[in-house]
């Protein structure tokens, strides 16, 4: 099933062609070059050429060979079957492929996104009759235990129809036309598939307030630069500073619904790494598999560099297909430099002008459009969902004055730095608290003041205070040794050390520390603020540092991260009394 | 049907001869009025003496080919070059009679003997590994050199490069690891893939007369693409390569380690090409798809799930002015999993080999090492090596200002720890073979220098069973 002829390949440079006599084309319409049907897209238009960008590698196309229109632009094939599934930059199924091709991965093949023989179980929830626009829902399936798939009208529908059939609850192939809608005295199909163009937001009814932390049991992230559900944040770090590491945590361990993964020109082991362990991995709030709520995408940095460009918009389309359902989606890009680079390298072999670093005068065009597609909203269904993105960035040696980490960051919220000192001394995660950032921090208060008793804003600001006093402090200490200080200063030292080990330090192959709910991370922070106040306390009566720092209550706050579990937080208020007992015995010892 | 014409067209045209180039600009030849060519088709080009060169179509259009000849294009004149397009990308015949030989960086012999000739051709690109049919690595390789055993395990199918500098001792390391890497209880049906790019003979011959010492030049394959050599051979040299070493991990089950040197005299040929060409530069001059091209190297390891073999790579590198931001290292770094950096000062001192600890990293350590891998307390021992040794550093910075006398007493058994550190646990000899128990043992007594309260990496029962204080 070849499509019609639209021109010949002029040129070919690397994956970029020049095609010639073009007939009929459209701006970013997907074509099939060659008889070898490599999948390539029009990127522009010049009277009677075309510059195409082909997905795969390029070695063997010769100028001449005919180049096939497909009528329809590069698109997502969304519908059930998408979870737990693994795909490549354009939405080719990893595993179909290994079936098709083997252990490497060969030329010219393509496989359906979602399975075509399998069987769903629909069940029906509007009937005959009914008024429908784009975004109703039609009924739903079960795609996986936790996941409900809702069918709907597909995104493309133009205008309002009435229902003139819905099928019976039953099972049905993705294929399977499960209603027919009429508009106008035109009728059409409704499948359980739909197609989404990837470079289009999907439409949605309105943008609502960003007011709902996306918790990732991260407490550096959580209780200091906390996310919103539906905002957007970028994570920079160097290489071996702990990005994907960050990635992977929240993608085990934060709260959304659907979680997509995009290995975006990263490494091939690391989303094997991800495919063989997300699958055992047990989601602590509903007991499933974390796979039953992942689709990943894996476009590893040897397979070709324009499906790497594809590969985030693929990724974010089909988070908002979910988000449609009423789905709070978290994406992870790994990593959008990837990405920026793929777009530099298409750039240059389009013989374009170029604006910083070789970079294209549209990158920040092209960040902004991505990060825009996230957001808290109201769905055409009436359903509430969002999309939040968390991407990485990796600037060249690690120097975040490169375009694309200043880009990323006019168009972010929030920013979590990873800093290399912290990673050298592997204090992980290694987000900074000095360089990142979170605008949410407003909009997220009256949630978590609302679980703190109005305590969260207010601790988070002292320890942030204290951290920045301690950085002053240490520039001091770096001339003239920490001897020279009074105590009550060194008591600053000693409570942020202790901060940075006890809680801002995550180890996430610990099986209590890797995740920490909220309600511990506040209990957490109070125990040291309140170590803070009665120790302060106790130096200004004349008790020696020393003597606070060797209170064994003291070894059980900074190990309270692995001995205190979740649901035991009861344990950390046993600690409070405690260090004031403890404290209160020692003032005793000096108020003679 | 129009199309079905074009098909039997390009077949019947492969391998066809042309006369006459139209342009020659460094290694890179256009020639106009051929019929349609390929991209990345394979081309021999023969020069008006009759001495044959390979080359690579580099661009293609219905105007003019732009080929990129391997061998140099030294002696060809624009008259006489003879060019006919082979309708295939250029490829290896793989045999495992390659082992044992030495050969250029195309796969011909360079020792004299007949070119190495196996029954199948394969595309020295190569293809990607599906994600899904790799198996994660997790073997831990013995190197003996308890610096990477104990804080940078190289695990096998993993791609852990060497960032060095001029005239550091990066060669003796990666003989060094060469000679003694063993899978504990492991079969040992390994081979060793040696690509030299742009090197000195007497490096190349360093390593021939190592394994020769040690009796495994049997199951070496060198390919030598020396500094005199035509730079841009440098290219295709780690593609013939890895193309041999995926035939020997993937098909005959053999643990291939793949050392490729230097990897910055490769980047500098591709600049070159790049540069010939025209093309927009990104950083430093470099093409702005170096990454993808490293990418396409570095990739082709690691392992498959159901094949017994594995590749895994140790790339050497020297870092232009021991700048590890600079484009080679720094975009190295993100496609390995992990780096050895050395540093000029620890040489200086004497220590060999000369790692700096604090920026090196081996990714895929934490699921190699630890309980049933190599002992229980490893992951955490390593854990507090590092944070130990970082806080070292501070400890010396402010003994600098205020003088060593005016620490305080913990300070001071730092200072003691750190001298340890890098004189008997980091400081080895050449051929020093330390297992991992004597590896960690040694890591135990350095830290037992330090109070137990400082060690706060490690659990109570790890520092009741192995502290020493």
């Amino acid at each position: 099933m070849q499509g019609r002829i639209i021109g010949q390949v002029k040129r070919v440079n690397g994956p970029v062609l020049i095609v010639k006599d073009i007939t009929d084309a459209a701006m970013m319409e997907l074509v099939h070059v060659g008889e070898g049907q490599i999948v390539g897209e029009i990127v522009k238009l010049s009277g009677t050429t075309a510059t195409v960008q082909v997905y795969e590698d390029a070695t063997g196309i010769a100028p001449g060979d005919n180049v096939y229109g497909s009528g329809m632009s590069l698109s997502c094939q969304l519908g059930p079957g998408l979870i737990g599934n693994i795909y490549d930059g354009i939405q080719r199924p990893l595993e179909e492929l290994r079936k098709l091709s083997g252990d490497f991965i060969g030329k010219g093949i393509s496989a359906s996104a979602v399975s075509e023989e399998k069987l769903w179980h629909f069940v029906p929830q509007a009937k005959a009759g009914d008024t429908v626009s784009a975004g109703c829902v039609i009924g739903y399936v079960d795609e996986t235990s936790r996941v409900r798939h809702k069918i709907m009208v597909p995104s493309s529908y133009n205008g309002e129809g009435v229902l003139l059939s819905v099928a019976d609850e039953g099972d049905y192939t993705v294929t399977s036309a499960i209603a027919t809608v009429e508009q106008n005295g035109s009728s059409q199909d409704i499948t359980m598939v739909q197609y989404h163009p990837i470079r289009v937001p999907r439409p949605i009814r309105e943008r609502l307030g960003l007011d709902i932390p996306l918790i990732t049991g991260l407490r550096v992230i959580d209780s200091l630069f906390p996310l919103a559900k539906g905002g957007t944040v970028a994570i920079p770090g160097g290489f071996g500073t702990g990005k994907t590491m960050t990635q992977h945590s929240i993608a085990q361990w934060c709260d959304a619904d659907i979680i997509v993964y995009i290995g975006c020109g990263e490494r091939g082991n690391e989303m094997t790494d991800v495919l063989r362990e997300f699958p055992h991995l047990i989601d602590p709030r509903t007991g499933k598999s974390l796979m039953e709520r992942t689709i990943l995408i894996a476009n590893t940095s040897n397979m070709p560099v324009s499906a790497r460009e594809a590969s985030i918009y693929t990724g974010i389309t089909m988070a908002e297909y979910y988000r449609d359902m009423g789905y709070d989606v978290a994406i992870m890009a790994d990593s959008t430099s990837r990405w920026a680079e793929a777009l530099r390298e298409l750039s240059g072999r389009m013989e374009e002008m170029p604006a910083e670093e070789g970079f294209p005068a549209y990158l920040a065009t092209r960040i902004a459009q991505f990060y825009e597609r996230a957001g808290h909203v109201k769905t055409l269904g009436g359903d509430e969902g969002s999309v939040s993105v968390i991407g990485a960035v990796s600037p060249p040696g690690g120097d975040f004055s490169e375009p694309v980490t200043q880009h990323t960051r006019r168009f972010v919220r929030c920013f979590w730095g990873l800093d290399r000192a912290l990673a050298s001394a592997r204090h992980y995660p290694a987000i900074s608290w000095i360089d990142s950032y979170s605008e949410y921090v407003g909009e997220v208060k009256a949630w978590w003041d609302e679980k703190s008793q109005g305590k969260w804003s207010k601790n988070r600001a002292r320890i942030m205070e204290l951290l920045q006093k301690e950085t002053r402090l240490q520039q001091i200490v770096k001339l003239v040794g920490s001897d020279a200080l009074p105590d009550s200063q060194n008591f600053i030292l000693e409570v942020c050390t202790l901060f940075k080990n006890a809680f801002l330090q995550q180890n996430a192959f610990d099986e209590i520390d890797r995740y920490c709910s909220p309600e511990k991370q506040i209990a957490m922070m109070n125990i040291i603020l309140s170590y803070y106040d009665a120790g302060s306390d106790a130096i200004s009566k004349g008790v020696p540092m020393v003597k606070i720092r060797r209170l064994s209550v003291v070894q059980d706050i900074a190990r309270m991260r692995f001995n205190v579990s979740n649901d035991k937080i009861e344990d950390i208020d046993k600690l409070e009394l405690k260090l004031h007992r403890s404290l209160a015995q020692l003032g005793g010892l000096y108020e003679e | 049907m129009k199309s079905d014409n074009m098909v039997i067209d390009r077949s019947l045209l492969k391998g066809r001869e042309y006369r006459g180039a139209s342009r020659i600009d460094g290694p890179l030849v256009y020639m106009k009025n051929t019929h349609p060519v390929g991209y990345g088709e394979l081309v021999e080009i023969t020069a008006g003496d009759g001495s044959r060169k390979m080359g690579q179509v580099l661009d293609t259009s219905d105007e003019a080919v732009c080929v990129q000849v391997f061998e140099g294009t030294d002696g060809l004149n624009l008259p006489d070059t003879k060019m006919r397009f082979l309708g295939e990308p250029l490829s290896l015949s793989v045999t495992d009679e390659m082992l044992g030989r030495v050969m250029n960086g195309l796969g011909k012999s360079r020792d004299g003997g007949a070119d190495p000739r196996g029954s199948e051709e394969r595309d020295v690109n190569g293809a990607p590994i599906n994600p899904t049919s790799r198996e994660y690595p997790r073997d831990f390789i013995q190197t003996g050199i308890s610096v990477i055993d104990g804080m940078t395990t190289l695990i096998q199918g993993q791609k852990l490069p060497i960032f060095s500098g001029n005239g550091l001792p990066h060669n003796q390391l990666a003989a060094q690891i060469a000679r003694q890497a063993k899978v504990r209880g492991g079969k040992s049906d390994f081979a060793i893939v040696f690509a030299a790019m742009g090197v000195k003979y007497d490096i190349a011959k360093y390593f021939i007369d190592s394994f020769e010492e040690t009796g495994v030049l049997d199951n070496v394959a060198l390919f030598l693409s020396l500094a005199d050599d035509p730079s841009i051979e440098r290219t295709i040299t780690p593609r013939t390569a890895l193309t041999l070493a995926e035939y020997l991990a993937f098909d005959k089950g053999k643990q291939v380690l793949v050392i490729m040197t230097d990897m910055t005299n490769y980047c500098e040929s591709l600049r070159e090409i790049s540069t010939l060409r025209g093309e927009i530069p990104s950083r430093k001059g470099y093409p702005g798809y170096l990454y993808s091209n490293l990418a396409e190297i570095y990739e082709r390891s690691g392992k498959i799930a159901g094949r017994s073999g594995s590749i895994t790579q140790l790339p050497i590198l020297t870092m232009p002015n021991d700048d590890i931001s600079h484009p080679i290292p720094d975009l190295t770094g993100y496609i390995t999993e992990g780096q050895i950096v050395f540093d000029r000062e620890l040489n200086g001192r004497d220590v060999y080999p000369p790692i700096n600890v604090s920026p090196s990293l081996s990714r895929l350590m934490k699921d190699g090492i630890g309980e049933g891998m190599t002992r229980v307390d490893h992951p955490h021992l390593s854990n507090q090596l590092f944070a130990s040794y970082s806080h070292v550093k501070d400890v010396r910075n402010l003994a600098s200002v205020i003088g060593e006398e005016e620490l305080t007493e913990v300070d001071h058994l730092y200072i003691k720890f750190g001298d340890f550190f890098e004189h008997k646990f980091l400081n080895q000899n050449f051929d020093e073979d330390r297992s991992i128990e004597q590896t960690l043992d040694l890591a135990w007594d350095a830290l037992s220098i330090l109070p137990s309260e400082e060690l706060q990496r490690l659990t109570e029962e790890e520092i009741n069973e192995h502290y020493k204080g």
